[in-house]
């Protein structure tokens, strides 16, 4: 009876066979799976609700987006999970809200300014931490601990200036737009306007620039990269240069559409994490679908349940998420 | 609320309070109390090498079952026995703790951390949004009157030996650390059984500990379980001393703190967290006093930044932390 490898395969049950598939082609899955969630939902709530709400949830999910890249991409190359990041976007929101109020100037310039102060920020820190602690071969737990007094130190420095007090960037909150029947802030709308144009540029220059396969090649193999003779601290200070300037602009876009506050990016770590796994961790690619999927889902569940416990749903996807797929929907834990 | 002060339970200090036996007694009863959540942070970290970014989880659901429990949830009239709810509380904490040790334990290092946070983080949401059993943000009351008979038995006993008036939370700093060091005891002599030499080389070199026949897996789920216990206990602890319980109480900057101490004490060393609790708070509680012309807030945040360089010199320049031994540094790649 046991005889294991010699007995014929016996004929699959159907529920084994879409496991199977389902573990083959993991991506088509989850697409299926979100199918099913969306035929529900209109079923069950109505098609304006579900498309009016998942508007919504595209603006937080192109915030979740933006941060996820930066951080998936500083663990593809650098193998840091940095538990900074999130205050790396708190960073940005309040640089565009000295720009934006304090000197009075247009927001636009504000988003500049924020996105090259986090980037200077990012190699300001590869600089005099991350690079000097690789040099020493600093082991895993050495190095999250010390992303966790960084996320401390940037946000009571934070705290220290600016206080606690709730501010608000200088935008127009009150006005809608109404598009194919459904309405939407005009900030919303610019926030996933802008957050899919930087997206797509950001995802072509890493399939199709010379520096994004030069940066998939640092995450493939550093070593091997700069044996092949790629100038590796250049690409990691660009990398830093896209982590911060990403977060920068998810920061200023987070306070668009809600308010700033000295513990607005730690608030979105947790998300942005699992907007990460969601994408396989180091997967740049990944971690944009993952945000802007994480955002609808989160903002589809205010249709079923109260809208306090949308916090708490992200938290469920990310367990969900590490119980049954920890290496992601598109299951490439290794690639960029 | 500041906010600046989530877990901070000191409150309105003056500088009148430096010379005020209450005072200090608080931040003694905070201090021991984070020597036991701590030395669960020690036996996964420092001696089975895995990072537990979750222990204010574990102290929520000890603090909460232990409360919900005993009122029966805000609008209840009591449930079970104070007593009683104490041992069952841990039973419910070391149940989330397999809960989520066995999916979670199986992956790397890094994922696990954000594992463990996220569980926590979970929990506080769910006790936030959860009004009905836990009274949201308002929080649960009234649950440790038995402990207050208690206390004023001790009360007697101190009176007795000729201190009239020893300050109200007296009787619980003594429990506090008469727990704290026999749970420090207890866990030293756990390490040095075969289970707990087992332990240092799952942490030192899982695949040499499976080819050896032991089951790395289990192991670190134990040293899970047991992490969660401490964890339970320190959650009561924290309770009974603010004698309400209420989620701003377990934001993650808890565990962040113990982590800390747990640098400050050294990796791989039980009596190194008492050392790094006591240094800790009373330099962090002490910091209060130097009189700088700042706000209030101003100085709350400069503590954070202080706490946040501490934990990065350390790991630059020390990271086996004060007395931790080099040679047991974990985690290395």
């Amino acid at each position: 009876m046991e005889a294991g490898a010699l007995t014929p395969r016996r004929a699959l049950t159907p529920v084994e066979r879409l496991r199977e598939a389902a573990n083959r082609r993991p991506a088509a899955a989850a697409a299926v799976i979100l199918g099913v969630i969306v035929v529900v939902l209109v079923a069950s709530q109505g098609l304006h609700d579900v498309a009016q709400t998942g508007l919504t949830g595209l603006s937080l999910g192109a915030v979740y987006a933006l941060g996820a890249v930066g951080l998936t991409l500083v663990y593809a190359i650098l193998r840091l999970v940095n538990f900074a990041h999130g205050d790396f976007l708190t960073f940005g929101a309040y640089m565009a809200y000295l720009v934006n109020v304090t000197w009075g100037m247009p927001l636009i310039l504000g988003i500049f300014f924020a996105m090259a102060t986090t980037a200077l920020l990012g190699i300001f820190l590869e600089r005099v931490m991350w690079g000097p602690m690789r040099a020493r071969g600093a082991g895993v737990l050495q190095l999250i601990l010390m992303s966790l007094g960084l996320a401390l130190v940037i946000r009571y420095v934070i705290q220290y200036i600016w206080s606690t007090e709730i501010r608000f960037l200088d935008v127009d909150v009150t006005s809608t737009v109404n598009i194919l029947g459904l309405q939407i802030g005009q900030t919303k709308l610019i926030v996933i306007g802008v957050g899919v144009v930087v997206l797509m540029a950001t995802g072509l220059m890493l399939r199709y620039a010379l520096l994004g396969k030069r940066m998939r090649a640092l995450a493939d193999n550093l070593e091997l990269a700069e044996t092949a003779g790629i100038d590796t601290s250049r690409v990691i200070l660009w990398t830093w240069i896209f982590a911060g300037g990403l977060a920068g602009l998810a920061g200023v876009m987070a306070a668009e559409v809600t308010d700033i506050r000295p513990e607005l990016g730690f608030t979105l770590l947790l998300p942005i994490f699992a907007a990460v796994l969601l994408g396989g961790i180091g997967d740049a690619f990944g971690a944009l679908a993952g945000g802007l999927v994480l955002g609808v889902v989160i903002e589809w569940s205010t249709l079923l349940i109260d809208a306090r416990w949308k916090t708490f749903i992200g938290f469920v996807i990310l367990i969900l998420v590490l119980l049954i797929r920890p290496q992601g929907i598109f299951g490439r834990a290794r690639s960029i | 609320m500041t906010g600046a002060l989530p877990f901070d339970p000191v409150f309105a200090v003056t500088f009148e309070s430096f010379t005020d036996p209450e005072f200090w007694t608080s931040v003694g009863i905070l201090a021991g109390t984070y020597v036991i959540l701590t030395l669960g942070l020690q036996m996964n970290v420092g001696y089975t090498g895995i990072i537990n970014f979750g222990q204010a989880g574990f102290m929520a659901i000890g603090a909460y079952s232990m409360a919900v429990l005993t009122t029966g949830g805000p609008e209840g009239d009591g449930l079970i026995n104070f007593w009683l709810s104490l041992p069952l509380s841990v039973l419910i904490t070391v149940a989330f703790g397999l809960l989520v040790g066995l999916p979670s334990l199986r992956l790397r290092a890094d994922y696990f951390a954000i594992a463990t946070i996220a569980f926590a983080e979970a929990v506080r949401l769910f006790a936030l949004n959860a009004r009905s059993l836990t009274g949201g943000n308002q929080g649960l009351f009234g649950f440790a009157t038995d402990w207050d008979s208690v206390s004023s038995t001790i009360e007697g006993w101190i009176n007795s030996i000729g201190w009239s008036d020893p300050p109200t939370l007296f009787p619980l700093l003594l429990v506090v650390w008469i727990v704290a060091v026999i749970l420090t005891v207890v866990l030293r002599l756990l390490q040095n059984t075969p289970w707990g030499r087992v332990l240092r080389a799952v942490r030192e070199d899982e695949d040499a500990a499976r080819a050896l026949g032991k089951n790395a897996f289990a192991y670190k789920l134990q040293s899970l379980a047991i992490a969660a216990t401490l964890g339970a206990i320190a959650g009561w602890f924290l309770a009974i001393n603010l004698n309400f319980v209420n989620p701003t109480e377990f934001e993650p900057i808890v565990t962040f703190v113990g982590f800390g101490i747990l640098i400050l004490g050294g990796l791989a060393s039980y009596w190194g967290v008492t050392f790094g609790a006591i240094v800790f708070w009373f330099l962090f509680e002490g910091l209060r006093f130097i009189d700088l012309p700042l706000e209030e807030v101003q100085i709350a945040s400069l503590r954070y930044v202080i706490v946040g360089l501490v934990l990065i010199l350390l790991m630059a320049f020390r990271p086996q932390g004060l007395f931790g031994k080099r040679e047991e540094m974990v985690l290395g790649d």
